[in-house]
């Protein structure tokens, strides 16, 4: 497995960093400096600007409508589930990328993303939005379907993002009972995935603090699991929990027995880096 | 064999002790309909009579779980307090260690904390929210796993397994009941989790499988279960570990 090269592309953290502040592309290039790689020196004109233009613009774009509605919780949603459905149905149909022993998994994951898009574009009617295009190596930033760590590594990423998404969603679906259960049906389903390949990559299947898990350590990254670090449900201190009968409640189980929503504006942003220039 | 119910005193019913505002951390239930008259005589025990305005508590002898967000909160302390306690009788059993390998004891451990955690939190919750008004408080419940060996792997792991896609459905189920955001962002919060713990106890039972997001839990639509209350609480009342008697008239 060549995590090496994963994990290389991503040592710059100005690229990312660009996604947020538009014009640092002076920055990038004088951090790409310390790389050397080939690679890296060569896509920075494209990766710049597909960071600072093509992001915000898809962002934007989407985020237009976004008004905490019912429809746009949905809408976020289908637009999520385009996402894996297509990133799943590639690795399928790529030979050699997926182990045989593994493929069942991933088929399964796969038929339940492709249930959820067209779930929701039947819910949303003429609302859905149209299926964006999407880049999964991110301009050539990810050896995704090259590299069966990297596939699982965004799969992860994905899975944890959809549950803390439509966890973030959950109270806009609050006027329409019928969308909330089904909005919570898919949730759970995501967790199930999530717990999965988390496991497959070695990881267990509930979020451990702010921990990245083993995936690269960038900003985009990190926006996926800062939040779930979080002790106080409701005003009360889990860490102040005490076992009366068995092994100590440790400090990492309080936070992996709750897990943390994201807004409608994070996981768009954190989705667009996957929409193609 | 069912022990006795437990006791569990008698409050008064009148307007006044019962009349509560439920708070968790300063957040104060919606709505003004929190006045529990003790008007409950006339009510059968089929717990088809939906009433947001019940406050958990005594009727006729026996604890209520109560109905709106105060029912629903209750109801998920129960479920919790019964996961709670199987996860603290495995990993406590003299043959947790050579029952199960490292990777199951390292999960079913993680999962220990994790309910306990879940359990801990309603129980200060509903108590801190109702800390003035007596009776209110779902007390702590009593269990006996009479057709669990818990020397026998699979014997637990299936028996986790239930509880886990249970947890799932039910918190599901409840969700559109609750009408403060803040209890529903509560809830999801829990029943991913509670989906994680299903989707790594199913792969323990069947490794490699697709059973952790199984077609026996995941629909065509690919939608998990969700089940009210009134479904769920004869499914729990069926694997019979609850030994204490309880009712859910005011829930849905």
């Amino acid at each position: 497995m060549n995590i090496l090269k994963f994990i290389e592309s991503f040592t710059n953290e100005g690229v990312i960093q660009s996604l947020q502040s538009k014009g640092s592309r002076r920055d990038s290039l004088s951090q790409f400096g310390k790389i050397g790689a080939n690679t890296a020196l060569a896509a920075v004109p494209l990766v710049s600007m597909f960071f600072t233009q093509k992001a915000n613009a898809a962002s934007s774009a989407f985020l237009a409508s976004a008004a905490d509605t019912p429809i746009s919780a949905l809408q976020l949603a289908l637009t999520l589930e385009y996402l894996e459905d297509e990133f799943y149905q590639i690795a399928l149909d790529t030979n050699g990328l997926i182990p045989d022993a593994e493929k069942d998994i991933i088929a399964q994951i796969s038929q339940h993303e492709a249930a959820h898009v067209s779930f929701l574009m039947g819910a949303l009617g003429g609302d859905a939005p149209a299926k964006p295009e999407f880049d999964f190596t991110a301009n050539g930033t990810f050896d995704t379907f090259d590299n069966y760590q990297t596939f699982l590594a965004l799969s992860q990423a994905f899975e944890d993002t959809g549950v803390r998404a439509y966890k973030g969603q959950a109270a806009n679906l609050m006027s329409n009972g019928d969308l909330l259960t089904a909005a919570l049906q898919i949730h759970s389903v995501e967790a199930r995935h999530a717990s999965r390949i988390r496991r497959l990559r070695g990881q267990k299947g509930w979020i451990v603090g702010n921990s990245i898990g083993n995936m690269p350590d960038i900003p985009t990254v990190h926006q996926i699991y800062d939040g779930e670090e979080n002790t106080i449900q409701g005003g009360y201190n889990t860490t102040t929990a005490q076992a009366t009968n068995g092994p100590a409640l440790t400090g990492t189980g309080t936070t992996e027995s709750f897990d943390e929503p994201i807004s409608g504006t994070l996981a768009t942003e954190i989705a667009s880096v996957f929409f193609a220039v | 064999m069912k022990k006795t119910k437990v006791e569990v005193r008698q409050v008064a019913t009148g307007l006044a002790s019962r009349r509560s505002f439920l708070k968790i951390s300063g957040l104060t239930l919606a709505g003004t309909g929190l006045l529990l008259a003790g008007c409950s005589d006339d009510d059968d025990n089929t717990g088809t009579n939906p009433d947001p305005n019940m406050l958990p508590g005594i009727v006729n002898g026996t604890f209520d779980l109560g109905g709106g967000d105060a029912g629903i909160l209750t109801y998920a302390y129960a479920l919790e307090q019964l996961e709670a306690d199987f996860y603290t009788r495995v990993v406590n059993s003299n043959t947790f260690g050579s029952t199960f390998n490292a990777e199951e004891q390292s999960v079913l451990t993680d999962l220990y904390r994790h309910e306990v955690i879940h359990r801990e939190f309603f129980k200060a919750a509903l108590t801190g929210a109702l800390a003035n008004t007596e009776g209110v408080v779902l007390p702590n419940l009593e269990f006996s796993y009479d057709s669990v060996n818990f020397s026998n792997r699979l014997s637990v792991l299936n028996t986790a397994k239930a509880l886990e896609d249970t947890g799932v459905s039910a918190y599901n189920g409840a969700g559109r009941y609750i009408t403060t955001p803040e209890y529903l962002l509560i809830a999801g919060k829990i029943v991913s989790v509670e989906a994680r713990h299903a989707s790594a106890i199913r792969d323990l039972i069947n490794p490699g499988s697709v059973d952790f997001a199984g077609n026996d839990v995941v629909d065509a639509n690919g939608l998990d279960k969700a089940q009210k209350p009134s479904q769920i609480i004869p499914i729990v009342s069926s694997l019979d570990f609850i030994q204490t008697a309880f009712t859910a008239m005011y829930l849905p």
